[in-house]
């Protein structure tokens, strides 16, 4: 993947505060590739890292990492054969079983997730799954609530780089377990909203297995010159569908092994 | 539906599956056949097979997710028979020349220890009477044109069944999260889909509680040593020569199976 920067440092600057804008005021904007059609995936990068390095400025601690478009069928759907990341902060965290305010989102939907708690540094180039496993404090089951600022959900992928590959908030919970003792490729998962089945998957759909998609993550990390410092909260990319959810709605993760995850929306 | 027209649409889905050919749709020709019309067609069906040297083994449900009901118009699921020469084992090769039109699926099995006679089965019985799980795929396969079915000619036809291939790790659901358990479907070494038990009616024991329920209603005996396939945890897979399947059920194992040959239609 190419990191090349082609934007101005002012236009990352224009662009990031309108991404924060949009974040801050929850209303969606066109994506920014209308207005700047030549946008590279690096830029997408560029805009992010403004946001993060602004987020932290304002007292924001940096929570992890979550992994996006990861599932084939969503890369197939945004004619793109990279996955994203963006970045998580403990603004964004949310506690299980909590009820959450949609007043401060644009059009959230859920998906549900493996998520990681590392205790080692992981630094690309080069980084394996099994780099992954051995840095690996805990495995958990995570609900991501995801929120593109971006009009209709519709965006392409320097876009949606840019808006922090859609984080908006993110609840971690269920059961803590150590990954070698469970399989991380094969345990299945069903999303229930108001008590009936909207998605149902198994942890393989995640790049074939979720610590490749955390390895992907770390490699991703090192050409934007950042590492994955010990102690992070990463998640590994939805093996469900996103759902949208709206005030009133109750969602509930099941997953094999980990145990479940719930939260409940309201205005 | 008068006999005469069962016992004719009957042999007619019987030399048909014999001789690897099509029909046109039956609901086309007897737009009038009722579910419990085609049950008795397929009773015919199965009967034939039985007289041509088969034995039953157990029993197959089908129509038990819900995009394929919201595609067949049901609300339910369907079952069908199955027999000696529909049996296949992990590892084995499927010749293709065998079938007309086929697909695969990747299910759970159960095996049970006790007979299971229904109404008034629920999934707690099913769990007490199963001896064991196994991961499974059963290859779809219709003698209907282009698999242009609704579910009368889906039942008459058996419920579509073609073959089945039973894994060889066996599970104790009471060990197993048969609701929870995901499901890795690859094809040639790539990831095709994923699946969890609860596709099947929230749980593949509901789906044979269901059946013991519905089989009971009929009379037909559900007995211990049968093998059931619960349902479908996957998409459909278009399967051709050379391709090998495999399927992985979480905290189980896996099932994996090899085609060659080309099929009928």
């Amino acid at each position: 993947m190419s990191m090349n920067v082609t934007l101005a440092r002012e236009d990352v600057v224009r662009l990031c505060e309108r991404i924060e804008g949009a974040q801050r005021r929850a209303y969606a904007i066109p994506k920014l590739t209308d207005e700047y059609p030549a946008m590279t995936i690096g830029d997408g990068y560029a805009v992010q890292t403004e946001l993060r390095r602004r987020f932290i400025a304002q007292g924001h601690r940096l929570a992890g990492w979550k992994a996006g478009l990861t599932s084939k069928a969503k890369m197939v759907q945004m004619g793109v054969n990279v996955p994203s990341i963006g970045f998580l902060t403990d603004r964004m965290a949310r506690p299980e079983s909590s009820a959450i305010s949609t007043a401060d989102l644009v059009h959230p939907r859920v998906e549900c997730e493996v998520a990681f708690v590392t205790k080692k540094a992981l630094a690309g180039p080069g980084c394996t799954r099994q780099d992954v496993l051995a840095a690996t404090d805990y495995v958990l089951p995570a609900i991501e609530i995801i929120d593109s600022r971006f009009a209709g959900f519709k965006f392409d992928l320097p876009s949606v780089i840019a808006d922090n590959a859609s984080s908006a908030r993110y609840v971690g919970g269920g059961r803590a377990r150590y990954a070698e003792e469970i399989d991380l490729r094969t345990l299945g998962v069903v999303m229930e909203k108001n008590g009936e089945i909207v998605g149902m998957g198994a942890s393989a759909a995640v790049l074939g297995h979720p610590a490749d998609a955390v390895a992907m993550l770390v490699n991703i990390l090192g050409e934007l010159g950042e590492t994955l410092p010990a102690g992070s909260f990463v998640m590994s990319g939805g093996i469900t569908e996103a759902v949208a959810v709206r005030p009133g709605d109750n969602v509930v993760a099941r997953f094999q092994d980990l145990g479940s995850v719930s939260v409940r929306f309201v205005e | 539906m008068n006999e005469e027209k069962i016992q004719h649409y009957g042999d007619e889905l019987f030399e048909a599956w014999r001789a690897r050919r099509v029909l046109r749709p039956l609901l086309e020709r007897e737009p009038d056949i009722t579910i419990p019309d085609a049950y008795r067609i397929q009773q015919r069906f199965v009967a034939r097979r039985l007289q041509a040297g088969e034995t039953i083994i157990g029993k197959k449900i089908g129509a038990t997710s819900k995009p394929v009901q919201d595609f067949l118009g049901v609300y339910q699921p369907d079952f069908g028979m199955l027999t000696s020469g529909m049996a296949f084992q992990e590892g084995d090769t499927i010749d293709l020349g065998t079938l007309i039109q086929p697909k695969a699926e990747a299910e759970l099995a159960f095996v049970l220890k006790d007979d299971l006679k229904g109404p008034g089965i629920t999934a707690m019985d099913v769990i007490r009477a199963t001896d064991y799980v196994l991961p499974c795929f059963e290859i779809v396969d219709s003698r209907i044109a282009d698999w242009q079915i609704k579910i009368q000619d889906t039942v008459a036809d058996n419920a579509s069944c073609g073959v089945y291939v039973l894994g060889k790790t066996k599970g104790d659901p009471r060990r197993l999260d048969i609701t929870l358990a995901g499901m890795v479907l690859e094809k040639n070494g790539e990831l095709f889909s994923t699946g969890v038990g609860a596709a099947v009616q929230g749980s593949p024991a509901n789906a044979v509680a269901w059946l013991a329920n519905t089989l009971g209603e009929l009379g037909i005996p559900f007995k211990a040593g049968e093998v059931i396939l619960s349902g479908s945890q996957s998409s459909l897979v278009p399967v051709a020569d050379g391709d090998e399947l495999v399927c992985t059920v979480g905290g189980l194992g896996q099932c994996r199976v090899r085609f060659s040959g080309r099929s009928a239609a």
